[in-house]
């Protein structure tokens, strides 16, 4: 159970998709402005994530080496349609605010690279711990940052009223300069405690 | 509508006041990945501005008479991809053939482009937009020569910032997004150029 539980923490910190890996940022600049935006972008990649991580685990002695690549695409690709078609009908806020961004999961190269390197090598088990660790360690950075932007963009968290009305708003923080800012601000902060505390806490 | 001063007016904006990579957010593992110096990352904008211009002929006519005449849309993104994919491929053994020089500039940022997520939103935005067949290329060509603009001038800033004197924490990925914020920033003066 320990390895287990190693696995599913590797993803929270010392390998986190976005300020260690550096990967599948587009939507994590994109989305946050709000925390349901950010919050909901982390489970519908986790989605997607999990399901094909699950599958390719499972299949992944029937797959010829050569083809692996399109195949993983074609499975990954498989979930996102699911996904877009189902918030579009029972989340269709969510589905407009995330628009672009829910098909753009497919070249996501977090899903992609977790694929390669780790569900076409390692049982189904190991493959869902993975998963889920890869998936909570993505959605805690998106909410965090989606937490600041919304705050001080809009005085608000998740649309509740924080700074109270005479908060005049950071509209920097919404637009897109702000995004890079505060990423590139956080992704600094989180080195120095990475440095500090030491990675072996993580 | 004058349709020359139209079209002109879609690929300034899909240049500048949509810039794919800093206000739209399209494509920046690349942006990030490939941008230490302003050669690669110049070569890296030819190739994507290549596919990309590509993509948008192909994918068009795909989405209009295969997709959309026989109502198979929920195949959109599995079909894109595939096409992406493909194209990449072909594109490259087409370069290796033709011109071996071209092929050695370029030749290893092709591979990469299938996961630039610029292409495939690229190819997304046409059918979301309602771009007719001559829209679709302007803008496919725009959102490559935007990128190329956003990819070397983020390089020409990092080779200055190597020597420049950033907090250790702050070295690589960090004040690499810092100045794209502020590049960003500087970009949405063009929102006042044109409405398209």
């Amino acid at each position: 159970m320990a390895e287990y539980f190693a696995i599913f923490k590797n993803g929270l910190w010392n390998e986190n998709p976005i300020f260690k890996l550096i990967i599948g940022l587009c939507p994590t600049l994109a989305v946050t402005n709000t925390v349901v935006n950010g919050f909901a972008m982390g489970l519908a990649t986790g989605f997607v994530l999990i399901s094909s991580e699950i599958v390719i685990s499972l299949i992944k002695k029937f797959i010829p080496n050569d083809v692996r690549i399109p195949s993983f695409i074609l499975i990954i690709v498989t979930f996102v349609t699911f996904t877009d078609y189902f918030l579009g009908a029972f989340f269709p806020d969510i589905a407009d605010a995330l628009a672009l961004f829910i098909p753009l999961i497919v070249v996501n190269c977090l899903i992609l690279g977790r694929q390669e390197a780790f569900a076409s090598r390692n049982s189904t088990r190991r493959a869902i711990f993975d998963a889920v660790g890869m998936t909570v360690g993505f959605t805690w950075v998106l909410v965090l940052l989606s937490a600041i932007r919304e705050l001080f963009g809009f005085g608000t968290l998740a649309g509740i009223d924080i700074l109270g009305a005479g908060y005049t708003d950071m509209i920097i923080m919404i637009l897109p300069g702000g995004a890079f800012l505060t990423l590139g601000v956080l992704v600094g902060v989180l080195n120095l405690l990475d440095r500090k505390v030491g990675s072996d806490n993580g | 509508m004058d349709s020359l001063q139209y079209l002109l007016l879609l690929f300034i904006s899909t240049v500048l006041i949509n810039n794919f990579v800093l206000i739209q957010f399209l494509g920046i593992c690349p942006f990030l990945g490939v941008s230490r110096y302003v050669e690669t990352a110049f070569s890296m904008g030819l190739a994507a501005t290549f596919v990309m211009t590509m993509t948008a002929f192909a994918t068009y006519f795909i989405n209009t008479f295969i997709l959309e005449a026989l109502n198979l849309e929920f195949l959109r993104y599995m079909s894109f991809i595939i096409v992406i994919a493909s194209l990449v491929q072909f594109v490259e053994m087409f370069i290796k053939k033709v011109s071996p020089v071209l092929y050695k500039a370029l030749g290893i940022y092709l591979p990469l482009i299938t996961t630039n997520c610029a292409i495939m939103g690229m190819a997304l935005l046409i059918p979301m937009n309602d771009y007719n067949f001559i829209e679709s290329i302007i803008f496919g060509f725009g959102a490559g020569v935007g990128f190329t603009l956003a990819i070397v001038l983020i390089a020409g800033l990092r080779e200055e910032a190597q020597y420049g004197d950033v907090p250790r924490d702050l070295k690589g990925m960090p004040i690499t997004l810092i100045l794209a914020g502020l590049m960003a920033l500087a970009f949405m003066g063009f929102a006042g150029l044109a409405v398209v």
